[in-house]
């Protein structure tokens, strides 16, 4: 039996991996590295609670290239959870179900959150140390 | 037992996703905002920040909806790929376990903050 005969669907060849599905997964990988984050918001909270030297060790951490990565992959996080957590809720309440603008808010996440991490970073980092 | 909830608890997981999710916009828009704002993170520039009634309180209330809207979703990707019966349960359980208790720590740590006593 010739089975390449009948059409293949989706053809892999010719598949165009669709922006809404990285979106779709993106979204739950940064919703469980924000769960990640969550924990680091309590060990950051609770060092300031301890003690100046627990303090200055977690903050020392967060100084680091690594810490700075962490904080990055964090912000970017959020601001991506963020924004795309509102195209949701639009589609919670029915709006924007039409391709042509499941599309379009795809994108609008797309900048939004380079737009924000980027704005925050800005503001966020100067010279000062974070120690 | 979670796990086994979806048929009488689906609703409420789903709307108490959604309206952490909107509390959420507001408490980390703020916590971003105030970390900012912040002057210094010299550690008594954040003892003092922490301390301040008005964002000990929001501090709390950020701590719980994060726990509550993190716990909710951790909970949906398990029941997505974590399968069997015996080790579903046991890591529902476990994420249960571990959002309560960083629930409660945070609140500790900012309360011990809020009222001076570290």
């Amino acid at each position: 039996m010739n089975r390449t005969s009948r059409p293949l669907s989706p053809h892999l060849l010719i598949y165009r991996w669709p922006i809404t599905m990285t979106l779709s997964i993106l979204h739950r990988m940064t919703g469980v590295a924000l769960s990640a984050g969550l924990i680091a918001l309590v060990v950051w909270l609770g060092s300031i609670a301890f003690s100046v030297g627990a303090y200055a060790t977690v903050a020392g951490f967060m100084d680091t290239i690594i810490g700075k990565l962490m904080l990055l992959g964090w912000s970017f996080s959020f601001f991506f959870h963020l924004a795309n957590g509102i195209r949701h809720l639009f589609w919670d309440v029915g709006m924007g179900f039409e391709m042509r603008q499941v599309n379009a808010s795809a994108w609008f996440v797309v900048v939004a959150t380079v737009l924000m991490t980027a704005g925050f970073w800005l503001l966020f980092y100067d010279p000062r140390s974070l120690i | 037992m979670p796990g086994s909830e979806s048929a009488e608890g689906g609703t409420d997981h789903w709307w108490a996703q959604r309206v952490t999710a909107v509390a959420l916009l507001i408490l980390g828009g703020w916590f971003l905002y105030s970390i900012v704002r912040l002057d210094s993170f010299a550690y008594s520039a954040v003892l003092d920040w922490a301390g301040r009634p008005f964002n000990s309180v929001t501090l709390i209330l950020l701590s719980l909806t994060l726990a509550w809207h993190s716990a909710l979703g951790v909970q949906v990707v398990l029941e997505d790929y974590v399968h069997g019966p015996f080790i579903t349960a046991v890591s529902l359980l476990l994420n249960r376990f571990a959002h309560t208790f960083l629930a409660i720590a945070a609140v500790v740590a900012i309360l011990k903050i809020a009222l001076g006593s570290s």
